[in-house]
């Protein structure tokens, strides 16, 4: 006898250096369909989660920066082979986050999955294109290498929860940095799936950590951290993306100003982003013997 | 004006020779623990050492400076003839230039010394017979050195019999280059002894040493050896003297006064010409070793040219007018 | 024993005599307007400064303190030539200009060298042959970029920003000038540029220059001032980018005020750089680098190496030979062809530095100087090298930029690659080891966008420089500096 299914519903956490711990505040909020519908109480994150999540993202920093740009380019490879193993969770996710068609759900899921991979490619070769010799005008070997930033701190676009969240993490990890992720706030579900393909990729922990939360509790705690080196204000309000990038002054972060709501992320993105988070080491060495 | 108190920097021995444990007997007897020494000896950065001797290039010695200067590079000098054609007739008129280096004023000083090949030093001592200059012997199979130890010793010997109060060896520069250290420095022992008590400078032939690092060691070697002086090069062979080679070697000899309070002298030698050249060694001896190496007991320069412009230069500085071309003699 | 018994014991000093340049080819106004639309003109509601020679106290000339509506005339001046004269130049013609002004720079060096020395209390030696040369150099470099932008790697047709707002420091006026005024202008921008209060001197002979080039009227304008003349140009709401130069604290202040509007910015701040020695460096000229690290330019340097950390097992060795390498640093007039170290540039950064110094003394630190005789007039202080040093002492952490060395000492390279990193300043480092592996191992860990490895202070306009951290984002020189002045 077929008696009605009752799904088992999914308990949406944060991700913070490689686990799922609930908010240490122990609040949620409602996340609902584009249609009105319940989909989940998500995990509400408080400033002390922040806190967690800058410091896992610091103690991965170290591994991440310091392995190869091949090993980073594989890692980040196989997360997009996760991603395709995943695509029909995405589309569902879309759709429900967006209220997006089938069709437009998986146009943006694949573009997703796409410019991952493109990223990916990136990992072991923007230092082919951010790097230099510089003919100094002297017996002197003198060579201009990128480096990561550091721990960024990023505020996923609003309204393309998953191409625009892409679009902003993939460049900052391909070269190095490690993430804070704010997730989109009304529709954070497809970045809370995305942090479970990370979860069981070769991503280390702490690499990429998502909080999920009114932007508005949470942007100014990341803007206001010492410990974080730059903020990508990318999906952030107006008047918070104002007040942030005032706030970031206290330990100079380097700033990746707001994108305007209707941004385009299906197109090319250029090299942009995948150099914004990047800082220049230039060496000098004599030449002699 | 106010003074400020500082204090006299303490002479600090270098630890690396006290950790060496400089003691040449020690280093004597075993090549593999002069070869470690020689080894452990700080490098020398060659575009830094270059940089620095640069820049003591650009110190502007002008007026009564200028002046000063080129009478102590005058009675610097080791007035020089090395030549096959060498006659008596050439090393007289030589010493007679170099005991009275300007007709028109007395207060010039002479010469340190006149340098010549062993057979013709009994002229030179003739020559200079009643002045202070004194007669400087090549030695040891110069300029090459690639004879039998016998013979080099013979050759030293020949020139402190013939009276030479100085005598200019060379090193092996093959057994250098070799790794054989302690046949360099035995050779130098040796001639120190055959020198008896003349002064005993040793040619290092920079030129042909190839590293500043090289250099170091080599001027190393010849003060353990026993030098009074060590010199640049033969000036048969270029490069010769350089800044940055005078500057290493002005190194070396503060570190070896400062660990065996021994002061041993500098010679360069080889493409020294002009004045301005002459001085700029001076600058580079003062700001490296101070003021105790301004002197011919410790500093020497090797040339034949350079009195003459030295003369140019100081008759420039006393007169306002520059010289013409046979107002000086040229020997 | 000697062989050379008879040596003198005590021979005279080699004494260098005076040896001065000459102010002859200086022709100074007494007083300077406001370099504004391509002329000299009085300010609108601006007063007036004097600029004195800090080595003689002596009165330089006098200059216009820009007031909030000069500020506003440069910026109107600057976008009127963005959208005209300037910025409907192609790439080739502006080059051409920029190339002009190298070639002036390099005509009338010897003069400018003179006014920077004056202004600045530099010795004359520095101005001449490191200032003056590079500030030419670097206007060389980005003519040669300024019709090559599309294969500069910013993609096909990159954009200027507009309207750019300099504010520089007082330690390089020339030279931060043309860090500034040269990139800006080959990517096509209009500048309006404010030079350090102390030293305007030389910026308005650049002024003279770029008439003389004959530039379109607001490609540049200059705008002399003091700290509320900068204020007012960075927050002007005309000017599309801010590049700054100086304090970390300032920058702080200035990334506050053009946060939410549509500035760009780049800061080039402070420093508290590492100058890392190890025992098998090359000590000679190791030593030659901590000196030129921390004195030259009297340590007036973002990027000087103020502190020495020396592996412990040369420590004495070391400070040995720089202490005896000291002595033979001369002070004294700048204007002295054989001065090393010239004026501190005003009594209030000789305030400063006199109260770090004396605090390192105060938290137990060991100072030491060698002899120095101070002139009466001017203000000046000798170089200073404390030992002693613990990391957690305020002249081991803190900026003094004046001519004060603070010592440390660590036992391994993870050692010392940690206590270099522990500061929130990351603007330069320097390394001596002869050893190659550990000079690339070091350069990698070190936190600095500058590493000198066997050198220091090494400077030229193909590469880049600036910080990690505190000490600013951006880069000015080569490739990279471009990005400071396009829309990418």
């Amino acid at each position: 006898m077929s008696e009605p299914r009752v799904d088992v519903r999914k308990t949406y956490k944060l991700f913070i250096g490689g686990a799922f711990p609930r908010s240490e505040s122990g609040r949620s909020y409602v996340v609902e369909s584009a249609d009105g519908r319940f989909l989940a109480n998500v995990a509400w994150a408080s400033r002390k989660d922040v806190r967690d999540a800058v410091a896992a993202a610091r103690a991965a920093l170290p591994s991440w920066e310091g392995a190869t740009a091949y090993n980073r380019g594989q890692v980040l490879y196989r997360v997009a082979e996760l991603l395709e193993g995943r695509r029909d969770q995405f589309v569902g996710a879309i759709r429900d986050a967006e209220g997006a068609s089938a069709r437009h759900a998986a146009r943006q899921v694949d573009a997703a999955i796409d410019r991952w991979v493109w990223y990916a490619g990136w990992a072991d070769k923007v230092a082919q294109i951010a790097g230099s010799s510089n003919p100094v005008a002297g017996p002197y070997f003198n060579f201009s290498v990128p480096e990561p930033t550091g721990v960024i701190g990023l505020v996923a676009p609003q309204g393309s929860s998953l191409l625009g969240l892409v679009s902003v993490l993939a460049p900052a990890v391909a070269v190095g940095n490690v993430a804070v992720v704010v997730a989109d706030e009304r529709h954070p579900l497809p970045a809370v799936s995305l942090a479970e393909v990370l979860a069981t990729s070769d991503v280390p922990g702490g690499v990429v950590n998502v909080l999920t939360g009114p932007q508005a509790e949470l942007v100014p705690v990341l803007a206001a951290h010492r410990d974080v080196d730059g903020l990508d204000l990318a999906g952030a309000t107006v008047e918070l993306a104002a007040a942030a990038e005032a706030a970031g002054a206290t330990n100079i972060k380097r700033i990746s100003r707001r994108v305007a709501e209707d941004h385009e992320w299906g197109h090319d993105p250029g090299t942009a982003r995948l150099l914004r988070f990047i800082e220049t080491k230039t060496v000098w060495h004599p030449i002699g013997v | 004006m106010h003074t400020v108190e500082g204090s006299r920097a303490p002479a600090v021995a270098p630890r690396y020779l006290e950790a060496a444990g400089l003691d040449a007997a020690a280093l004597r007897s075993s090549e593999t623990r002069l070869a470690r020494f020689l080894a452990g000896l700080p490098g020398v950065d060659q575009v830094g050492c270059d940089a620095r001797a640069a820049a003591l290039a650009t110190r502007s010695i002008k007026t009564t400076a200028k002046l000063h200067a080129i009478e102590l590079a005058v009675s610097m000098i080791d007035l020089t003839t090395l030549e096959g054609a060498d006659t008596e007739g050439k090393v007289r008129h030589l010493c007679a230039k170099g005991a009275h280096p300007e007709p028109l004023d007395e207060a010039v000083p002479p010469v340190a010394a006149v340098c010549v090949y062993p057979d013709l030093v009994a002229v030179a001592r003739a020559a200079l017979r009643g002045t202070t200059v004194k007669v400087a012997s090549v030695a040891t199979a110069f300029p090459s050195g690639r004879a039998s130890i016998a013979v080099k010793l013979q050759d030293v010997r020949d020139a402190v019999e013939a009276g030479a109060d100085e005598v200019d060896m060379v090193i092996d520069r093959g057994a250098f280059l070799e790794g054989r250290v302690g046949a360099v420095l035995e050779e130098v022992v040796a001639v120190k002894a055959a020198c008896g008590s003349a002064h005993l400078k040793v040619i290092l032939e920079t030129g042909e040493l190839g590293t500043y690092d090289n250099v170091r060691r080599a001027a190393w070697l010849a003060m353990l050896g026993g030098a009074d002086f060590v010199k640049t090069s033969t000036g048969k062979v270029a490069p010769a003297a350089t800044l940055p080679v005078a500057l290493v070697l002005l190194e070396a000899v503060r570190d070896f006064d400062a660990v065996t309070g021994r002061a041993v002298g500098v010679k360069v030698a080889g493409g020294i010409r002009t004045s301005k050249d002459a001085i700029r060694y001076l600058v580079v001896v003062n700001e490296t070793t101070g003021p105790a190496w301004l002197s011919p007991h410790r500093f020497r320069i090797g040339a034949s040219g350079l009195l003459n412009d030295l003369l140019r230069q100081r008759r420039k500085q006393l007169t306002g007018a520059y010289a013409g071309h046979d107002d000086l003699s040229l020997e | 024993m000697s062989a050379l018994e008879d040596a003198p014991t005590s021979p005279e000093r080699f004494e260098y005599a005076p040896a001065p340049e000459s102010r002859a080819m200086l022709h100074l106004r007494s007083s300077y307007g406001l370099f504004i639309g391509g002329a000299f003109t009085d300010p609108i509601d601006g007063g007036a400064l004097k600029t004195v020679s800090p080595s003689s106290e002596e009165v330089l000339a006098e200059v216009t303190l820009a007031g909030e509506r000069d500020v506003d005339a440069a910026v109107t001046a600057a976008r009127a030539a963005y959208e005209g004269g300037w910025g409907r130049l192609t790439g080739r013609q502006r080059a051409k200009y920029l190339f002009r002004i190298a070639r002036l720079i390099q005509e009338r060096s010897r003069e400018l060298a003179v006014v920077e020395t004056l202004d600045n209390g530099k010795p004359i030696r520095e101005s001449r042959d490191v200032d003056v040369p590079l500030a030419a150099a670097h206007f060389f470099y980005y003519a040669g970029w300024a019709d090559k932008l599309d294969h500069a790697g910013f993609g096909p047709a990159p954009r200027p920003l507009g309207v750019a707002g300099q504010v520089i420091p007082w330690n390089f006026p020339l030279l931060m000038a043309a860090w500034k005024l040269a990139p800006a202008l080959a990517a096509g921008n209009t500048c309006v540029l404010k030079p350090a209060e102390t030293t305007p001197l030389s910026a308005l002979v650049l002024a003279e220059i770029i008439q003389q080039a004959e530039l379109p009227a607001g490609a540049v304008n200059i705008v002399t001032g003091d700290g509320t003349t900068g204020a007012a140009l960075v927050a002007h709401g005309g000017v599309d980018k801010v590049a700054f130069t100086g304090s970390t604290e300032v920058g702080r202040r200035i990334q506050e005020t053009v946060a939410g509007t549509h500035k760009h910015l780049t800061l080039e701040l402070g420093g508290k750089a590492a100058n890392i020695v190890f025992a098998d460096a090359a000590l000679d000229q190791a030593v030659e680098g901590i000196v030129n690290g921390i004195f030259f330019n009297q340590g007036h340097v973002c990027c000087a190496g103020s502190r020495l950390l020396v592996e412990e097992s040369v420590h004495e060795t070391v400070v040995g030979l720089l202490k005896r390498r000291l002595s033979t640093l001369r002070l004294g007039d700048p204007m002295d062809k054989n001065t090393d170290i010239g004026a501190i540039n005003s009594a209030e950064q000789l305030a400063r530095i006199v109260a770090l110094a004396d605090s390192g003394e105060d938290e137990g630190a060991e100072r030491w100087s060698p002899p120095c005789v101070l002139p009466e007039r001017g203000w000046w202080f000798p170089p200073t090298v404390f030992t002693q040093v613990a990391p957690s002492l305020r002249i081991a952490r803190e900026e003094i930029f004046g001519p004060v060395l603070s010592v440390l000492t660590f036992r391994t390279p993870d050692e010392a690659v940690e206590r270099a990193n522990n500061t929130t300043y990351g603007l330069s480092a320097g390394v001596w080891t002869e050893k190659g592996s550990r000079i690339l191992a070091m350069a990698d860990r070190l936190e600095a966008g500058v590493v000198w490895a066997n050198t220091f202070n090494r400077f030229d306009p193909t590469s880049p420089f600036g910080g990690y951290k505190e000490s600013g984002f951006g880069r000015e020189g080569g490739r990279h500096g471009l990005a400071a002045y396009l829309d990418v």
